[in-house]
This record gives structure tokens, C-alpha cells and sequence, in this order.
């Protein structure tokens, strides 16, 4: 598997160069769409709710901290949807090229993830961008970003595998997905800080893994602080557990899928 | 040396009960699928060095599935497939490409698909724009192309490398026909530095031009494999195998098969090819007026009989051809028992070699309803050219050449 990744790391690249010009093609602001989507929800929510929520925000003293919070969660969100999103299709929308060409199938959720890096890494820059005109200052630590998107990617990607596998086959996952992403949106603390959750509930949000990393989402853009790494070994472990078992799937799965494709 | 080995191939389809089984056995579970759909069952074949294989049969016959197999997308259920080589395959022109994308970036994505490397596509790159022909537009996104020039760059891009084995799946007819005529010598340049070629098409004539194999396959089973001309033949009478015909092929001198099918209300009693004199002769000389001598004898009562006749060259293509239907001379109400006699008066304009002559009586301009005989090679002649100056082709035109000089 690992073989074929690279004999054909010049395609994975060109492919995921391709997507990202690709969009440029039609539309005037072309990838751009890209952050905007994120950057509009935040914005919405921001108008919406700052003023509610606002006042819950502890230990920042810069007016617009509830867009920096939320701008902050949105990244880390947007990753992990995007991900998921696009795995669930992957198989299916490449059916016919599935097809025809005798490909190593492994290059397309390659491609994903690498295209959805990307996209992610400019929706930062961005971010950092409204920063500076928001006045708010962050430093050499955000380089932390780097370990705790590895960590959301692999749950992203682990997750992303298995129902992008199971889709082939059950084509129901892709109406189910969209619903589960909704509900796991307002089950973790993007749009409210986790302070404003009663205590007795919060044990509850704590099996949702992506609390301690959105979390620590909040703690390096907002706070400018280190997170909490102990928390993510056992996160790690999970998460490669997940990968790992959705890589035995897509083995399994992968003579069959052409068949019912 | 064989380039590419299949041997006992098959391919089912299974089902289960439900997807939850098929997603137990992935992690080892003992389930059983609840249902198997065979497509393909026991093929074996091989394709020598530089040798060309065709693959017919109907609609649902299972040449995709096989070609698939053997290119890598599908996985058999049983059976090996040993490939010598470097696979190529043109299942469909223009996988992969992008519409927003110009040629140029869609070549090295298909390219790089196909598993070339960066490098490699960059020195292909100046012969592959010179052999698409399409000049600026090649660094244009190809979505403001024709589909003309679409399938220039796909067919470019298919036959970018050479391989050891090139797998063709109806794709050979793209663009106009100059393009046509270029993509054909292509494959055949390929040909001749030792390429073996696949080839599944229902265009019978291309595949006879190219092919020195010929596989047929029906219902999922390799039903014949042989030399093209036996194997065309036998399809083509078993196209029109219903209403309880029988097809049946006879060993006719060296290297030759005759096919003979048909339901039998009436056959073929007499073939003769007979010269001025009325002497039966097989060997005529250019330009010759000869008759063919058909007689037929009806085995009951039948509405509408039809004799359709061709004189097809050595490599089976159909030199002239025509039928009663089409010179109007359909003979209605046969009793039991009569008999017929067609002659048909022709001069032989044809050129030198051997010819033979395929025969069907039939009850319209076609052999696909109430065929009661269909019979190749059912007289086998040769041309020599005696009297006449040299001429190469299949034709006899009879020119003269007027040279003029200027002083």
C-alpha cells in the first residue's frame, strides 16, 4: 500500500494541485469559497449570539473575543467536517474512474486528506490575517497546532475511512452523515464556551473526543497557551486504533468495491 | 512467448443477505454469501508476443468483464491471470480528464493515473502534442474543445507509451477520418515493434483486419477460439441462432472451416462456377464472364424465398455482395419438393489471389429471420491474371493511363 503512495506521489501531488486550481477555473474568487464558508457561519454566529455568550468568555479582554473564540473552534471544525465530509464520497464519486483505470485506490483518500491540509491551511492564514486586525496577538505557539491536527486528522480520517468504505456498499451513510455532523456540532463547545454547560453534563461531553481538541484549539489561538498533551496520548491511541481499523476495512473492502460501484 | 496467460478464469457476482455479512467476513467472520451470479465461467486463453486477439460475441457475453479482469480493475472469483509485461488499456477515451483543466495538466494527471512517473511524461510530452494536432488549443482548458479534439488528446494520452499488451475496448474509431486512419496506424505501428494486441469491438471487419486470433465468447463461456475468418463466420450464422437452427462447421481443405447453419425448409443442392462454355472451372483469369450455378431444393411449403450471394477475398472481407430481395426477384409461394435454379452472371473483375463465395437463402434481405441456409466457402476459386498487364489490389478497374508531353 505504502509502495504504491509512493510510485505515485507525483500524481497525489499534481491531483491535489488540480483540485485546489480547479475551483479557481469558474469562479471569479475561485478556492477562496473555501474559507468563506466558514469565515460567514462564524460571522452569523458571531451577530447572533455575542452578546449572549459574550459575557461568559473568562480571561480575555479584547471586545471582539467571542469572534476570536469562535474563529478559533471554526478551524479545527472545519477540518474535521471537510474531512469527513469528502470521505464519505470519495469512493462513489470516483466510481467510474474506479471502473476503467487500474489505479491504486489507497491515492484517493490520499488526495482528500492532503487537499482538505490545504484548504485548512489557508482557512489559518486567513484567520491569522482577521487576527492582526482584530488586534489580537498570538506567537510561536500556535506551532502546537501542528501535533493537535495531527490528532483531529486522525480521527477525521479514521472515521472518514470507514464510512466512505461502508457507503460503497450502504449508500444510506451518506444521508446519515450530514445529520450526525449537525448534532456532533452542537454537542461540542464551538459556538458557547464549555464553561456554560451544567456540571453534572460535563462528564458526558467528555467522551466526545473532539472536546480536548477543539479545546485545545481555543487554548493556543485565544489564550496563547500549550495544551494540555496529556490528555491526547490516550486521544492518540484511540484515533490510530480508529485509522487503523478503518485501513483493515478499506483493505478488506477494496476487491469488492468495484463489483457493486 | 507468452505475454499474457489466463487460465480458468471466472467472476461471480455474490450477493448477501444482508451488507452486515459481507462486512463480518472482512474481519473473518465464516458467512456464506446467500446468492452467486456467475458472468464468467473457466476462460483460458493466451496471447503470444506480438500477436493480435479479438474478442466477440453479444451484448452481455462478458468481453468487458474478461477485459476488466485482465487490466486489473476487476477481481476474478477464480482462476489466474499471468501478465509478461506492461499493461496498457483504452476501456474509455478520456478517463480522468478534467474540463477545466488544459491538455496539458490533463495529460500528466492521466499519465500519472496510469502510474508514469513525472519524468517519463515530460519526455513524452513533445511527441503527444505533435500527435494530437491541435495545435494552441492545447494549452487550453479542454472544456472549450470539440469532442473531436477531446478524443485526439485521450487517444494521444492512451497510446502515449508502448506497451507489451494493449487492451482495446470499442475505442478505435475516434475524430474524423484523418484522425481515424492516424490512430489505426498507431495501433498497427505498435504492432509491428511487438506490441500484442486485445481487442473486443463489434465492427467484425476491423477486427478481422487486425486480429490473427479470435476468441468467442457466449453466455460467460469461451465457446471458440481459431483463426478469424472460421470464428467471424460462425458467429455471424450463430447471430441468427433461433427458432432451432443448427450451426455446423466442416473441415474445407487446408487451413478453411465451412459454417453451415440454418433451419433447412430448404438448402443448397448445387454450387458451381461455370465459364462461357458452361464448363465448371476453379480457376478463372481477370475480367472472365462467369456464372454462378445455385441450385435449391425446398424441404415443405414456404411464402418467400430469397438466394443472397458474396464473393469474399482470402482475409474474409466481403469483396461484392448483393440478394434477390435487393434485384427484386423475390420467388413467392415455393411448394415441397421443387427446385430452384439461380444463376447469377458476373465478370471477374477482381484481382489477384483467392476468393470464395458465401451463399444464403433466406426470406428477406437478411439472414437473421426464417434463415433456412447460410453456408461459407461454399465454392472456393482462384484469380490469375493471364493476358493482362500487372496490377496489385483486389479489383480489376481496367484503367488506361493517357501520358501527354509537353515539347
Amino acid at each position: 500500500m505504502f509502495d504504491s503512495l509512493w510510485t505515485y506521489r507525483y500524481f497525489i501531488f499534481s491531483a491535489i494541485r488540480n483540485d485546489l486550481t480547479a475551483r479557481f477555473a469558474h469562479s471569479k474568487l475561485g478556492a477562496l469559497w473555501v474559507i468563506f464558508n466558514p469565515l460567514a457561519q462564524v460571522m452569523i454566529y458571531a451577530l447572533i449570539l455575542s452578546n449572549v455568550l459574550a459575557a461568559k468568555l473568562p480571561g480575555i479582554d479584547n471586545k471582539y473575543a467571542f469572534a476570536i473564540y469562535l474563529l478559533a473552534g471554526t478551524l479545527g471544525w472545519a477540518l474535521f467536517s471537510e474531512i469527513i465530509t469528502r470521505s464519505v464520497s470519495m469512493f462513489v464519486e470516483s466510481a467510474n474512474l474506479l471502473k476503467k483505470i487500474n489505479f491504486p485506490k489507497v491515492t484517493l483518500p490520499t488526495i482528500m486528506l492532503g487537499s482538505c491540509l490545504l484548504n485548512n491551511l489557508i482557512l489559518l492564514s486567513v484567520i491569522l490575517v482577521i487576527f492582526t486586525l482584530l488586534d489580537h496577538s498570538f506567537s510561536m505557539t500556535i506551532f502546537w497546532l501542528i501535533p493537535v491536527t495531527g490528532t483531529l486528522v486522525l480521527f477525521g480520517f479514521g472515521i472518514g475511512l470507514i464510512l466512505g468504505v461502508i457507503n460503497v456498499f450502504v449508500r444510506d451513510v451518506s444521508q446519515v452523515v450530514p445529520i450526525f455532523l449537525q448534532v456532533l456540532f452542537w454537542f461540542t463547545p464551538i459556538v458557547y464556551p464549555i464553561s456554560i454547560i451544567p456540571a453534572e453534563y460535563v462528564s458526558w461531553m467528555s467522551l466526545n473526543p473532539l472536546v480536548p481538541i477543539i479545546e485545545a484549539y481555543h487554548n493556543i489561538l485565544m489564550y496563547d497557551q500549550a495544551p494540555d498533551m496529556t490528555s491526547f496520548l490516550h486521544l492518540n491511541v484511540i484515533g490510530l486504533a480508529i485509522t487503523l481499523v478503518g485501513l483493515l476495512m478499506f483493505r478488506r473492502a477494496s476487491p469488492e468495491m468495484v463489483d457493486v460501484l | 512467448m507468452s505475454i499474457l496467460r489466463v487460465s480458468q478464469l471466472g467472476k461471480s457476482y455474490r450477493q448477501y443477505a444482508s451488507e452486515l455479512i459481507r462486512f463480518a467476513r472482512w474481519f473473518g467472520l465464516p458467512f456464506k454469501p446467500s446468492a452467486e451470479h456467475w458472468v464468467l465461467n473457466e476462460i483460458s486463453f493466451e496471447v503470444l508476443k506480438g500477436q493480435s486477439v479479438g474478442i466477440i460475441g453479444k451484448n452481455g457475453a462478458g468481453k468487458s468483464t474478461l477485459l476488466k479482469m485482465i487490466t486489473g480493475v476487476l477481481q476474478p472469483s477464480t482462476g489466474t491471470i499471468q501478465v509478461n509485461g506492461k499493461i496498457a488499456a483504452i476501456l474509455e477515451l478520456g478517463m480522468g480528464f478534467n474540463p477545466d483543466l488544459n491538455a496539458r495538466q490533463n495529460v500528466y494527471h492521466a499519465l500519472g493515473l496510469m502510474g508514469h512517473s513525472h519524468g517519463a511524461i515530460d519526455d513524452a510530452m513533445p511527441d503527444l502534442e505533435a500527435f494530437a494536432e491541435i495545435g494552441e488549443y492545447f494549452d487550453q482548458p479542454i472544456r472549450t474543445y470539440s469532442s473531436g479534439m477531446q478524443m485526439r488528446v485521450a487517444f494521444a494520452v492512451a497510446t502515449a507509451f508502448r506497451p507489451d499488451i494493449l487492451i482495446v475496448d470499442e475505442a478505435l474509431s475516434v475524430g474524423d477520418a484523418y484522425f481515424q486512419h492516424k490512430s489505426f496506424d498507431r495501433i498497427r505501428e505498435m504492432k509491428e515493434q511487438g506490441t500484442s494486441l486485445l481487442i473486443v469491438s463489434h465492427d467484425l471487419s476491423s477486427i478481422q483486419a487486425l486480429c490473427d486470433k479470435v476468441i468467442l465468447l457466449q453466455n460467460g463461456g469461451l465457446i471458440m477460439e481459431g483463426r478469424p475468418e472460421t470464428v467471424l463466420d460462425y458467429y455471424n450464422a450463430s447471430l441468427a441462432e433461433h427458432q432451432n437452427q443448427k450451426v455446423r462447421q466442416v473441415e474445407h481443405g487446408v487451413n478453411k472451416v465451412q459454417t453451415i447453419s440454418g433451419t433447412g425448409e430448404v438448402t443448397i443442392s448445387k454450387v458451381e462456377l461455370l465459364d462461357h462454355d458452361g464448363q465448371c472451372i476453379e480457376v478463372a483469369s481477370v475480367g472472365q464472364e462467369l456464372t454462378l450455378a445455385v441450385g435449391a431444393k425446398a424441404h415443405s411449403n414456404i411464402e418467400k424465398l430469397v438466394l443472397g450471394f458474396a464473393i469474399k477475398n482470402h482475409l474474409g472481407q466481403v469483396i461484392y455482395g448483393t440478394n434477390t430481395y435487393h434485384t427484386k426477384q423475390i420467388q413467392h409461394k415455393i411448394a415441397a419438393g421443387s427446385e430452384l435454379s439461380f444463376l447469377v452472371k458476373f465478370p471477374a473483375n477482381l484481382g489477384v489471389g483467392t476468393y470464395s463465395v458465401q451463399l444464403a437463402l433466406c426470406s428477406s434481405d437478411t439472414h437473421l429471420e426464417n434463415n433456412y441456409e447460410w453456408r461459407d466457402l461454399a465454392y472456393v476459386f482462384e484469380i490469375a491474371n493471364v493476358g493482362r498487364d500487372f496490377f496489385a489490389g483486389m479489383a480489376w478497374l481496367d484503367s488506361a493511363i493517357e501520358v501527354k508531353k509537353a515539347s
